[in-house]
């Protein structure tokens, strides 16, 4: 199964992003990792969430714009040039990453980056024929 | 200095004696020579014999916009075409342009009413008037240079924009008057600091500022950073052009050159007259045009009509600085439009919904209209990079539709009002 990340428009807003998130916690949804990215008026907020689907319900019926895309999410170890090693497989093979975040799962031994590329496949299995840990969905959800 | 001081401080008796004869003769030549004219006089059961006083003209149809469109191109002529010399249209960005058309003794009226005007600002053969209105379709250009021309000054066609180019010949030729608008005027204001040139070796003695509303507050401004003396000139291509009317340097309204354009103030909502000292609706009828005689054509625009006698010696009555408009049309930069006209090319881009709103604001002396979208399933990407395609796309658009830049910002749903009846689609911010 595909990660899945819930993305949401913020209009740059006094109280909007928690207005969101007050939104995800009356409906009981984790967050897992999030992002924003902000420019002068508006912000995208990215969110993985174990249930993305329900996310995307109760988002859509408080009147915000959702969106779901695939992500690819890979285990680096938590290290010194841990990341550096997986752009530069990316970067060999002519791939385009749009945009990523990380965050460093419970156990601390590995980080977890998700990454929008260009190509989700050809993303993926650039990574996973260099041996770098990809992600299902059901690891990155119950992390 | 008075340009024509016989028709400027003519006894307004006399005064009156003129336009009643001059009105008669001109509805006798549109009803003649104008199939419009004919058929709405004859739907209100008017003829121009029925015009005895200039209180008579209320019988007559009022002329709007949208009526001379139906004539376009040269409905409205009242002479063969072969007589008409000059042609100027308006901006067209409402639709169809309008187009006004002159014989040769309209182009020597134009003239006549614009010197006037400039000879108000001090301007005499012994002056170089930088012209900064376009040239062109736009009456702006043109009509100042045919002022200029009578008068004997040397005139300067520079036209819009061009900053550097204004800022190098008011320096290097010593222009003594300048003729812009006045948001352009306060634009090479800061062009001058830019540059650092000093202020104290420019000649400009005059400013001639108009062909969009502004207020005393912007012209302290221009008159302080530019140390000249700023005053207010106001026309419409339909009429004429510029040079309908024009502040003396008493600051206290512009005089109406009403021997060749007759003004009437009426209420935007019945059309009854109102009397001298009451807002309203700015009606005028051309006395002396040839070409295209225009019979109470209805400006839009808001002002107040004054008979207090003036100081500087001219009899001519005064109109209030513009201080809106009885419709909903912007004026941005000298350009009018409508608000539909940015929802129709708002609404052309693929899955924009109709919810949005106009923002006119005026941040650094220059008209900017911002357009708020909402945004939709359909428009929105988790990537910064498609939305701002998205927001490119839609100004784009805008500007080819319109002809003017705007800048688009991208809002949430449903937080825009709502059409129930009559939507606020337009904030207009300017201080005016």
């Amino acid at each position: 199964m595909e990660v899945k990340q819930i993305s949401l428009f913020l209009e740059n807003k006094k109280g909007r992003l928690s207005e969101a998130l007050d939104v995800l916690a009356k409906a009981d949804i984790n967050i897992r990792a999030l992002s924003i990215a902000d420019t002068s008026d508006f912000g995208i907020l990215r969110l993985i969430v174990p249930d993305p689907d329900k996310a995307k319900k109760v988002l859509t019926k408080s009147s915000f714009t959702v969106r779901e895309s695939d992500v690819i999410a890979v285990g680096v170890s938590d290290k010194p040039g841990g990341l550096a090693s997986v752009l530069k497989l990316l970067t060999d093979a002519d791939i385009n990453v749009e945009y990523m975040y990380a965050f460093v799962e419970k156990s601390g031994e590995k980080a977890v980056v998700v990454l929008r590329t260009d190509s989700i496949s050809n993303g993926k299995k650039a990574l996973k024929k260099a041996g770098v840990t990809v992600l299902s969905s059901r690891d990155v959800y119950g992390l | 200095m008075i340009w024509n001081k016989e028709a400027e401080s003519m006894r307004i008796g006399e005064r009156e004696t003129l336009q009643i004869e001059r009105l008669k003769a001109i509805l006798r030549r549109a009803y003649k020579n104008v199939p419009y004219y004919k058929n709405r006089f004859d739907e209100l059961k008017v003829k121009p014999a029925d015009i005895k006083s200039l209180k008579d003209i209320k019988k007559l149809p009022f002329t709007t916009k949208t009526d001379l469109r139906e004539g376009y191109p040269f409905g409205f002529f009242a002479v063969p075409r072969k007589e008409i010399v000059e042609v100027h249209t308006s901006s067209g960005t409402t639709g169809k342009p309008t187009v006004s058309g002159y014989t040769r003794k309209d182009i020597d009226i134009w003239g006549e009413v614009v010197a006037r005007a400039l000879t108000m600002c001090g301007a005499t053969k012994n002056d170089i008037i930088q012209n900064g209105y376009g040239y062109g379709l736009f009456t702006g250009g043109l009509g100042v240079h045919y002022g200029a021309q009578r008068i004997g000054a040397t005139i300067v066609p520079v036209s819009a924009g061009q900053t550097k180019r204004h800022l190098d010949i008011m320096q290097d030729f010593g222009s003594t008057i300048l003729t812009c608008t006045p948001s352009y005027a306060l634009y090479l204001t800061e062009a001058v600091a830019e540059a650092g040139i000093n202020i104290k070796k420019l000649k400009l003695k005059a400013g001639c500022f108009g062909a969009e509303m502004w207020t005393d507050r912007m012209r302290d401004e221009i008159e302080k950073r530019f140390h000249l003396l700023a005053l207010n000139i106001y026309g419409l291509t339909e009429i004429i052009g510029p040079g309908v009317a024009q502040e003396c340097d008493q600051k206290n309204g512009l005089h109406i050159f009403e021997d060749h354009f007759y003004p009437e103030v009426v209420s935007p909502e019945t059309l009854d007259p109102l009397p001298d000292g009451e807002k309203g609706e700015l009606v005028l009828t051309t006395l002396t045009r040839d070409g295209m005689p225009m019979i109470r054509f209805r400006t839009r625009d808001i002002t107040t009509l004054r008979r207090e006698p003036c100081k500087c010696g001219r009899t001519l009555v005064r109109m209030d600085r513009i201080t809106g408009r009885s419709d909903d049309m912007l004026k941005i930069r000298g350009v009018l439009i409508f608000p539909s006209q940015i929802e129709k090319a708002l609404l052309e881009v693929k899955g924009v919904e109709p919810h949005y709103q106009i923002i006119v604001t005026r941040p650094q002396h220059l008209d900017e209209i911002e357009v708020q979208v909402e945004t939709s399933k359909k428009l929105f990407s988790d990537e910064v990079k498609h939305l701002e395609e998205v927001k490119k796309k839609i100004e784009k658009h805008i500007e080819n539709s319109i002809g003017l830049r705007v800048k688009v910002t991208l809002v949430e749903p449903k937080t825009l009002p709502r059409s129930e009846g009559k939507a606020k689609r337009v904030i207009d911010k300017r201080q005016l």
